[in-house]
This record gives structure tokens, C-alpha cells and sequence, in this order.
């Protein structure tokens, strides 16, 4: 399988890995897919409360190379947006920034899944009411 | 010595021809061309000669006598006929079949269309080694069993399965035994004979020989073994397969044979030395890796390892100038892991993680320490960029862990 130039250049320098403080009050962390799946993405946002930009943003992803270039590309995007244009990223955009191909394009629903879960996250963390529920993973 | 990329490591798939298999095959394609079945002039004879010749040299690397070997377009085919063969030739006599969950797909799909036609097909599993239970296979057989099929050697894991001994239980039941041989054959001894095989699939290109041509063996006494063929026409290989004898193909073939029977002894030792290197330069540095099957029974040039937290389509996009092949979902077609290893018991999340490698006849010390690093540089890195490998380290049983999959992720 050829991958676009764009996976390859995400895979090959992945931007914003790493992880931040799960519990500073500030930061959101959405973890989601499943190990038996080949794909988990964890996404952490650390947002200004005051202004809702996002101001850091970090990933940390096991799944194929299209799977590491959407959650890398999902940070490039959010950082500097507020929550609501982040929440408005959408997967058919990083299918087309990325050129994923039809068997890929789980890997760009995950990553906007990771978005989603890791605002919500931030949301119940600042006592705001939520829209959806989306629990991030948690260990039994 | 310079290391020439891309390296292949993936000799379970395929192997190059021999330079000495292509010096042999060259005259049969335009100046000894004839039709092996052309009974009246010197083209036809030199091209029969050239058939013979190659079925003696097939027949003595596996035990068996000339007359036993029918040439195919390659092992599926083989398979096919094996199993068909028997399968309608023998129906008056029962309609069972036993085979196990990790053959290779021609064996399985060849049962599975049986099964459609009334014939009724035991699967046996396999221990977490990935060999069959001998009990097990002892009870399936009933009075209506007429064929067992289990291969000789795994194609993914390199698994070899207690071969004698099922012969021996075939026997004693009066029941065919046919064995995918493909992995095998040409890599370890296989003695027809001693094995108690009655039927053998053979591949040319898995041992150095020309894609499109294999063979089948076929036992004419204790007992003899007949066959309804699947291919119909001229009436070659005395009936059982028909069609005009692939002669350059079949050359290669024979000469391939020849080159193994030769330098299968030295060379199997030179691969487990190899693998042996591969799997210990690879396992001493890194955490966390599983080989999947039995060590003790094994192809001397495989070797298979699960490296956890690591996808392994993610890993083989790291290690680009290396050809090997992964367990992962994402590199099959069906988007589903491989069931071989899950039929060892392994997770799907290990299962995921997996890579083959198939060391060959052409390489070198020097790839296989490159190789390795290479593995050992990419795992790092990914494991780096892997949140199980950093949960792990901070003491969370991933596998315990509730997920929360993506509606439409899978």
C-alpha cells in the first residue's frame, strides 16, 4: 500500500507528542479505539479557561502510520483554536488533508472522536454541562 | 561487505530464483521448446527427457519414486487436487475430512467448498504452540473419514506439526494423510516414507524455483491412492492433471529440488545460526516481545514476535527498506488480525503487533544485524508514541482496560 506524502511526512516527524498533567483541572484527555482494534489514540488539550483557546496540545497514538498522521494532524489543528471551532473539525478534513484511502478513513473518525473526548473531558473538569456523554476510557 | 537496500526477509512468500535453477530453465524456452507430449519427433522427446529428469530429481529429495509425482501450475493447485480428488474418488467409502484451523487458506477453502458439496469437515485446533493435539486427532476420525489434511510447516509461525506420528495414525485407521508441504519441503528432511505421507504438496517458488509450477505427490502402493482429477483434457500425468507440461517451469523445478537436496543440511544450519542472531540481537534489547509458536518444532528460518504496543503496519512503515510481513489487520485484506495466531491463543491486541521474518538463501550476516537494529530503532520510536507502552510503564494491565471504540471505527 502507498501511503500519501502527507502520513509519511506525519509519521516520520509526528508533531506535539507526549503527554500533559491528566490532572491539572485545565487540561482534557480523550483516550479512545482499543487495543484488539490496532488502533488507541490518546489526546490531551490544555485550555485557557478564560479565553477557551487551546493553548497545548499533545498525542500519544498506537495504531498504523494513517492512525499516527490523523492524531498528529488533529494537533496541529487544534492548537490556537477555541473549543468550539476544534469541536467543529470534522474527519472527512483530515481525509482530505491527509488523502487517506477508504480503508483508512476509521483512523481520521477515531482522531475526531479523540477531539470530542478530550473536550468533553475538559468540559465536566470546568463544571459545564455536557451536550454528549463521552467517557474516556478508565481502567476496571 | 555493503548492505544493498531494500533487504528481503520475507522468503515465507516468496523466494528469488536460484541463478543456477535459471541457468538450467533458459534452453527450454526457445531452442529445446517442444511439447513434452509430442510422442514423434526430437523437440517433443528432449522436452520429455527434460520432464523425467526433474521428476526423478523431486522424487529423490522427498523419498518417493518418479512415478508418484504429478506437475501443477503450483501448490494451491496441488492442494486442490489432493483433497478434491480424493474427496470425490472416495465418496462411496465416507464423506469426513480433518484438518486443522492454521492451515494455509488452500486447504481451508478447499474444505469449506467441500463442505457445500455434503461433505462434512473437522477442524482441529492447536495448542498454544501451535501444533495439533494427537489425541484430538485420534478421536475425530470415524468410520467415514477418508482423508486427514495437515501441513507439514506453518507459513506464518513455522510450526512443524508431529508429522510421523500422524502418519502413523492414518494408517493404523486406514485413512488417506495429505500434507501441505510447501513451507517444508526443501528447508528440513521430508521422507515420504518415513513420514507416512500419501499425499504432498510442493511449491517451486517457496525453494528458489520459478513461480507458476509445482508439484504433487501422489503414493501408488501401501496404499495406492487414487485420484478423480479437477482439470480435464489431454489425459497428461497419467489422467490426474491435464494440460501441456509447463516445461521450462518444470525444469526450474526439478532443479531446485536437486540444489536443496545438495545444500538443505548446511544451509538449514546456517538459517537457525542466522535466526537465532536476528531473534537474540532483536529480544536482548527490547522489553516486552513474545515469539509466537514452538521453538522446538521449527522451520530453522523463521521466526515470528509479537513486539507489544507496537502496530505492526505502523512498524513495517519504519522499517521501509526491509521486506517482512506482519500479523497485523491493517496489512491483511479482510481488516481482521491473523487468524493463525489467534488460533494459538494469542490476543488480537498481540496478534496486531506481530512481524514475520523469513531468512533466505541469499542473506547475510550483515542484514541481520541491520535488520535488527533497524526493528530495535523503529519499536523504540513508536513505543515512544505508543499511550498502552506509557501506560504500561505506569503500572495500568492494559488488557483489563474498558474501551471506548469509535461507532464506525471498525
Amino acid at each position: 500500500m502507498a501511503y500519501s506524502d502527507k502520513v509519511i511526512e506525519h509519521y516520520n516527524h509526528p508533531r506535539n507528542v507526549g503527554s500533559l498533567d491528566k490532572k491539572d483541572p485545565n487540561v482534557g484527555t480523550g483516550l479512545v479505539g482499543a487495543p484488539e482494534c490496532g488502533d488507541v489514540m490518546k489526546l490531551q488539550m490544555k485550555v485557557n479557561p478564560e479565553t477557551r483557546v487551546i493553548e497545548e496540545a499533545k498525542f500519544k497514538t498506537f495504531g498504523c502510520g494513517s492512525a499516527i498522521a490523523s492524531s498528529s494532524l488533529a494537533t496541529e489543528w487544534v492548537k490556537g483554536k477555541t473549543v468550539e471551532e476544534a469541536l467543529s473539525i470534522k474527519n472527512t478534513d483530515i481525509v482530505r488533508e491527509l488523502s487517506l484511502p477508504p480503508v483508512k478513513i476509521h483512523c481520521s473518525v477515531l482522531a475526531e472522536d479523540a477531539i470530542k473526548a478530550a473536550l468533553s473531558d475538559w468540559k465536566k473538569k470546568q463544571g459545564e454541562a455536557e451536550s454528549k456523554p463521552a467517557e474516556p476510557a478508565t481502567a476496571n | 561487505m555493503a548492505i544493498k537496500l531494500p533487504i528481503y526477509m520475507d522468503n515465507h512468500a516468496t523466494t528469488p530464483v536460484d541463478p543456477r535453477v535459471v541457468d538450467a530453465m533458459l534452453p527450454y524456452f526457445s531452442e529445446k521448446f517442444g511439447n513434452a507430449a509430442s510422442r514423434n519427433h526430437e523437440f517433443g522427446w528432449k522436452a520429455e527427457e527434460a520432464v523425467e529428469n526433474a521428476r526423478a530429481q523431486i522424487a529423490r529429495l522427498v523419498n518417493a519414486t518418479p512415478k508418484e509425482i504429478v506437475f501443477t501450475s503450483g501448490a494451491t493447485e496441488s492442494t486442490n487436487l489432493a483433497i478434491k480428488g480424493v474427496a470425490e474418488m472416495y465418496r462411496e467409502k465416507g464423506n469426513h475430512i480433518i484438518t486443522q484451523v492454521t492451515e494455509h487458506k488452500a486447504t481451508l477453502d478447499t474444505c469449506k467448498r467441500l463442505e457445500k458439496y455434503g461433505y462434512e469437515v473437522t477442524y482441529l485446533s492447536v495448542e498454544k504452540d501451535g501444533r495439533i493435539n494427537l489425541d484430538d486427532l485420534r478421536r475425530a476420525i470415524t468410520p467415514k473419514t477418508i482423508l486427514i489434511s495437515i501441513m507439514y510447516a506453518n507459513n506464518e509461525i513455522g510450526v512443524v506439526q508431529p508429522i510421523a506420528e500422524i502418519g502413523k495414525i492414518a494408517k493404523e485407521k486406514g485413512v488417506f494423510f495429505h500434507s501441505d508441504g510447501v513451507q517444508a519441503v526443501g528447508k528440513i528432511p521430508v521422507d515420504v516414507q518415513k513420514d507416512g505421507i500419501d499425499l504432498l504438496s510442493i511449491s517451486g517458488h517457496k525453494i528458489y524455483g520459478p513461480k507458476g509450477v509445482g508439484a504433487l505427490y501422489v503414493r501408488r502402493k501401501n496404499p495406492r491412492v487414487q485420484l478423480s482429477a479437477i482439470i480435464d483434457g489431454g489425459g497428461h500425468e497419467r489422467g490426474m492433471r491435464s494440460g501441456t507440461l509447463n516445461v521450462p517451469g518444470i525444469v526450474g523445478l526439478g532443479k531446485a529440488c536437486e540444489i536443496c537436496m545438495n545444500e538443505m543440511a548446511q544451509e538449514g544450519e546456517k538459517l537457525r545460526r542466522m535466526r537465532e542472531r536476528l531473534k537474540d540481537s532483536i529480544m536482548s534489547r527490547l522489553d516486552e516481545t513474545f515469539i509466537n509458536g514452538s521453538m522446538t518444532h521449527r522451520l530453522p528460518h523463521n521466526i515470528n514476535i509479537s513486539f507489544a504496543f507496537v502496530e505492526g503496519e505502523s512498524l513495517l512503515m519504519g522499517i521501509n527498506d526491509i521486506a517482512v510481513s506482519s500479523g497485523s489487520a491493517c496489512t491483511s485484506a479482510t481488516l481482521e488480525p491473523s487468524y493463525v495466531l489467534k488460533a494459538l491463543g494469542v490476543g488480537e491486541d498481540l496478534a496486531h503487533t506481530s512481524i514475520r521474518f523469513g531468512l533466505g538463501r541469499f542473506n547475510s550476516d550483515e542484514e541481520v544485524d541491520y535488520v535488527a537494529d533497524r526493528v530495535v530503532d523503529t519499536v523504540t520510536r513508536l513505543r515512544e508514541l505508543s499511550p498502552l507502552y506509557e501506560m504500561a510503564k505506569e503500572g495500568v494491565d492494559v488488557s483489563k482496560m474498558k474501551w471506548q471504540v469509535a461507532s464506525d471505527s471498525h
